[in-house]
Order: C-alpha cells, then sequence, then structure tokens
C-alpha cells in the first residue's frame, strides 16, 4: 500500500543519508549558502577515519565556543549551537549589497561507530574550526600479535 | 547605489600559479554613510595565512587552510575538499582604498573600507536671503 514516512530502521536511513552527502554531488569548489554547501548546512563537516580514532573538523567560524554543544549518545554525535548576528545594527543608511553568511541556530548529526571512547573525546576551537577527536577503545584497535 | 561587487571566482587571479579552483568564501557586504563592511567566513584560515590586497580597483582575499589532519587517515567522508579560499571584489571610485582597515577573529574577516571625503553625503543648508 503506502510507504511508511519513517524509515524502520532510523539508523541506517541516518547512515544513508551520510554517505549521500559524503558523494560528490557536484564538485563545486564553493563553500556557499542555501543551494550548494546548504546541502550539507552549517557547518560544513569533514569526518576522518584512522585505526585509533575518528577526527571530525567542524567549519564554524564566528563562535563562541562556549556556546557549542557536542555530544555522543548512542552511536550518534549531535553538535549544536547559535551563531549570533554580527552585522552592524541596520539603521536608515544601511543597505545590503551581498548577505550570504550564515546565522541562527544550527545542528548537525554524525553516526559514529559504537568503540568510541566516550570518556576521552576531547574538542578544540581555533581559527573557527571545531575540531573534535574521538580515539577508539583500546581493545578495538587493530593489535599485531608477535607470532613466536 | 552599488559600491562593492563581486568579481567572478577565478576571473582575475592576480597570481597565475594560483590559478587553481579555490573555496569562494560566503560574505556579507554592507553599506552604511560613512562607507562599506565586508565581513567574509574564513574558517581554519590563521592571521599569518590570510592575504588581503587592494590592486586596481579591486579587493583581492585569499587565505590557506591549515587543516588539523591525523596520519594513518583509511576513509574520509570531507565536505570541504579545498585548502584555498579566494574571492575578489571591484571597489567603486567613490571608496577610500587607502584606508581599508580589517581584523580577523575565529575565521571571520571584517573589512571595512570608508568613503572617500568627496563621496560622503553632505547635507547643504540652505541660507534664507
Amino acid at each position: 500500500m503506502y510507504r511508511s514516512l519513517f524509515s524502520r530502521d532510523l539508523f541506517a536511513e541516518l547512515a544513508r543519508l551520510q554517505s549521500e552527502m559524503g558523494q560528490p554531488i557536484d564538485d563545486t569548489p564553493a563553500i556557499r549558502g542555501i543551494g550548494g554547501m546548504g546541502r550539507s548546512g552549517y557547518p560544513a563537516l569533514n569526518v576522518t577515519d584512522t585505526p585509533t580514532s575518528i577526527e571530525i573538523v567542524a567549519f564554524a567560524p564566528g563562535l563562541d565556543p562556549a556556546k557549542i554543544d557536542v555530544q555522543i549518545d548512542r552511536g550518534v554525535l549531535t553538535i549544536d549551537g547559535e551563531r549570533q548576528n554580527d552585522q552592524p545594527a541596520p539603521s536608515a543608511k544601511t543597505s545590503w549589497h551581498v548577505a550570504e553568511r550564515f546565522h541562527g541556530r544550527f545542528r548537525r548529526v554524525v553516526s559514529v561507530p559504537d568503540d568510541i571512547d566516550r570518556q576521552a573525546v576531547t574538542a578544540s576551537y581555533r581559527d573557527g574550526l571545531l575540531h573534535l577527536s574521538l580515539p577508539r577503545r583500546e581493545s578495538a584497535q587493530p593489535r599485531r600479535v608477535a607470532v613466536q | 547605489m552599488n559600491t562593492m561587487t563581486p568579481v567572478d571566482k577565478g576571473a582575475t587571479a592576480p597570481n597565475p600559479a594560483r590559478a587553481e579552483a579555490a573555496l569562494l568564501p560566503l560574505v556579507d557586504v554592507i553599506e552604511d554613510a560613512d562607507g562599506i563592511v565586508l565581513i567574509a567566513d574564513l574558517p581554519g584560515v590563521a592571521k599569518e595565512q590570510l592575504s588581503l590586497r587592494v590592486l586596481d580597483d579591486q579587493l583581492h582575499i585569499e587565505g590557506d587552510l591549515a587543516l588539523p589532519l591525523p596520519a594513518g587517515a583509511q576513509g574520509s567522508r570531507n565536505e570541504v575538499r579545498r585548502s584555498h579560499y579566494r574571492r575578489a571584489f571591484t571597489l567603486s571610485k567613490e571608496l577610500d582604498a587607502n584606508q581599508v582597515s580589517a581584523e580577523l577573529a575565529h575565521g571571520v574577516l571584517r573589512v571595512r573600507i570608508p568613503k572617500a571625503a568627496h563621496a560622503q553625503p553632505r547635507r547643504i543648508t540652505v541660507q534664507l536671503s
């Protein structure tokens, strides 16, 4: 009959969306607002897997680090926050020629593997980049077994 | 009043070696009675990696992005795939390119260009004879 609006496996659906977002839809070099980069939203994310950790870089310029909320729950990492409007206060004399930059509330969600050591996650903010380092648990890391 | 116009990307790369595709930083351009404020998002660009130049009535913004990437990366899903920003704007004659001031904080560049004195609005008092 009708397909359910909601996927039965929410996380599989998330993973599908995420891998779609990772595809080079168009290799446009621009960081754009709605329409281009807006496909992924603010902040843009680079996610890298290494044997020992997951490294996430969020391109989040102009934030107050104290107001960035990062949470990990059941394999889902959420970055929440609000970007204040830093434009000059409008008056009768001001006019906007270009208005591309984002401001307002944002939220981005990334699914992360189960072997993340949640206690050891670190976050730093520098030059408008939010860098999250999610180490894998010791037991989950590949280990070379010495042959006697 | 069109005092500052974005130039098509890549059309006027001042340095031919840098002619490859670059990230186009998002900007706001706001004009008030005294001049123009340009705000550009340049996440990942440190002060030392930013180049701001006025060349032939054009304002060129360029910057290199330092990505804190670990060694031994196995796979990645990257929404930002380049490490160089570039964008240029044409300045109108009424802006005073010698008075450009700029500051960079948390990956946000704020450039202020005042209008030349002769282009500032002037109220003319009407004398009653």
